[in-house]
């Protein structure tokens, strides 16, 4: 019987000649990824009392999670920061101006097929969609890394994903993983590796790739993983000159579940107030008012996306009443954008085009909201309480159905502009 | 290693933005400030009465959601001695024991257990005893143990390093 990914990188890092599904291994990862939470992941580092991080070279930070600093409080952690990295020579280090980690990471070229990955956030996850092994982990186990070189992991049992059929007009990549996650539920993959797989996959942009692999994890799942192709090697050429080496599952890898969806009559999805997988098809929610929409985030702020945005809302207003706040999710999207002249089509609709980083995604600044509100965000979270204030609401939907609402006033179905 | 407390009782999917909300996680750095904040967006009560050793008894995909390791500071500052339920999210579950706060998964007790009882959990033995009688888990491996018995990663990291060096 063959091996699945998640077993053959395992193997491979831990120096075991072959692992199962449940074995405990110890690691060494290559990259290890910590953002705004540098700081506090600092002091618990000099808790165990060395003075240097092991390797330095390994380890990247971007700023991303409230940048620039919104008040006193975040601007200290953000020295703290530049600190920290001055004192240990960590020249992997991008500051406010550059974006947001799950973005940044894979520009920079530290994300390549057959690495393993940890980062300090949940949605590292992301970086599966170029075949490496990434998932998040806490702070004290980075600090412990640092110190180490070194974490233990179960080796997951795999659920392989394959989406057939057409992709309809006015679906895009998170209608379809929305869809998987409101089927599947909030743990429905929980501590499972899960492989995208199939026609829809090998057909989709890289872009869309880190959006299934980005929201992995809203259905528990340890790591996404999509086998890399010429797509991925193309993408990655443009990035980088390291050397890597493609692991693939096995033709006969034991998978734990093979789940197919063909999704020639998707409709756009909806992840409805207050859970990811609470997803309803838009017809059963259209007409729902918003007051805020946003585009970004780590899901949904790249040039795809934003292309997506510009097209719908070309030439229009947005709706009176409607506060549309547009994140490119890095600089290099952010200057893209610019060159495209998206951004500043998106301004004459009515758009506040905002830097790149998180925004008000984990509700700590630029754009939270008050109670009653309803925001329509690109997001990947609308946890009671996420965007900063527990009376609100927010639904998570494709950019697509995004910017459509966002010209009504109102949750839309992005079909009926098509025709 | 065992304890004996009160009951909180929640649900399902219970997840770590309501457990301690985003617009905290860089400006509250003190852990016992953290517990002030304990479970906020989900029971406004639970910070304000939770006593030493009470026991969070919940539902399935405990802690899903983000990787902050806070969600499980506070429980630990506020006094949490443990936390049961149907399954947990794995990055919660790995915060936890790295925090030194145990967890137990155990389907039938967290079924069987009621809010505001006293319920007994040997953690070796892998015992859990409610009003409607005693319930079996797995016992943590030696080696999770180990860093709940030292009180978390942290410590347990600083002693190991510290064997090695012959100190």
């Amino acid at each position: 019987m063959g091996k699945t990914f998640a077993e053959k990188i395992l193997a491979l890092k831990s120096g075991k000649g072959s692992v199962i599904a449940g074995e405990i291994v110890t690691v060494s990862p290559d990259i290890v990824m910590s953002h705004d939470n540098t700081a506090a992941i600092a002091k618990k580092f000099n808790q165990i009392g060395i003075d240097k991080v092991k390797h330095p070279e390994k380890i990247v930070i971007p700023l991303d999670h409230c940048v620039p600093a919104a008040t006193e409080k975040y601007a200290t952690n953000h020295k703290e920061i530049r600190e920290f990295i001055q004192e240990q020579k960590i020249e992997n280090f991008y500051d406010i101006n550059t974006g947001v980690c799950h973005q940044v990471l894979p520009e920079k070229g530290y994300v390549l097929p057959g690495t393993l990955i940890l980062g300090a956030d949940s949605h590292t996850t992301t970086y599966g969609a170029f075949g490496a092994f990434s998932t998040g982990i806490g702070r004290s186990e980075v600090a412990s890394i640092w110190a180490t070189d070194e974490i233990w992991l179960r080796v997951p049992e795999t659920i392989k994903i394959n989406i057939k059929g057409e992709i309809p007009p006015g679906i895009y990549p998170k209608d379809i993983i929305l869809h998987i996650i409101g089927d599947l539920g909030a743990d429905g993959a929980l501590y499972r590796a899960v492989e995208f797989s199939g026609k829809v996959i090998r057909d989709m942009d890289i872009g869309g790739r880190m959006t299934l692999c980005n929201m992995a994890v809203e259905m528990g799942a340890k790591i996404g993983y999509v086998e890399p192709d010429e797509k991925t090697i193309q993408w990655l050429t443009a990035r980088t000159n390291k050397k890597y080496e493609i692991i693939k599952s096995d033709t006969d890898a034991e998978y734990e579940k093979i789940i197919d969806y063909d999704i020639s009559s998707l409709e756009p999805q909806i992840a409805c107030p207050h859970t990811v997988d609470n997803v309803k098809p838009v017809s059963e929610v259209a007409g729902t008012k918003i007051n805020q929409a946003l585009i970004g985030t780590c899901t949904n702020g790249r040039i795809e996306d934003l292309k997506i945005t510009s097209e719908i809302l070309r030439g229009k207003k947005i709706s009176n009443g409607v506060r549309l706040l547009v994140f490119p999710a890095s600089m290099e999207v952010f200057a893209r954008a610019m060159e495209l002249g998206i951004l500043q089509e998106l301004v004459k609709s009515g758009a506040v085009i905002m830097n790149p980083g998180c925004g008000p995604c984990l509700g700590a600044h630029e754009g939270a909201l008050a109670p009653g509100e309803v925001c329509l965000s690109t997001a990947n979270r609308n946890f009671k309480g996420r965007m900063g204030c527990k009376e609100a609401e927010v639904y998570l939907a494709s950019p697509a159905t995004v910017a459509i609402s966002s010209l009504y006033g109102e949750i839309t179905d992005i079909r009926g502009d098509l025709k | 290693m065992s304890i004996k407390g009160k009951v909180w009782k929640y649900g399902d999917d219970v997840n770590t933005d309501v457990i301690f909300p985003g617009k905290y996680t860089y400006t509250i750095t003190d852990p016992k400030e953290m517990a002030l904040h304990a479970l906020e967006d989900l029971d406004p009560k639970f910070a304000k009465e939770v006593k030493k050793e009470d026991i969070i008894v919940a539902g399935r995909n405990f802690g899903c959601g983000s990787s902050r390791e806070q969600a499980a500071t506070c429980l630990k500052y506020a006094g949490v001695g443990a936390i049961v339920a149907k399954s947990f999210s794995r990055i919660f579950f790995r915060n936890a024991i790295n925090q030194g706060l145990p967890l137990v998964q155990c389907k039938e007790a967290a079924e069987n257990v009621s809010p505001g009882e006293e319920i007994t959990i040997d953690f070796e033995k892998g015992e859990l005893s409610c009003k409607k009688g005693v319930f079996n888990f797995p016992p943590l491996p030696e080696s999770v143990l180990g860093i709940l018995k030292d009180g978390g990663l942290i410590p347990h990291i600083k002693k190991i390093l510290r064997a090695e060096k012959g100190e």
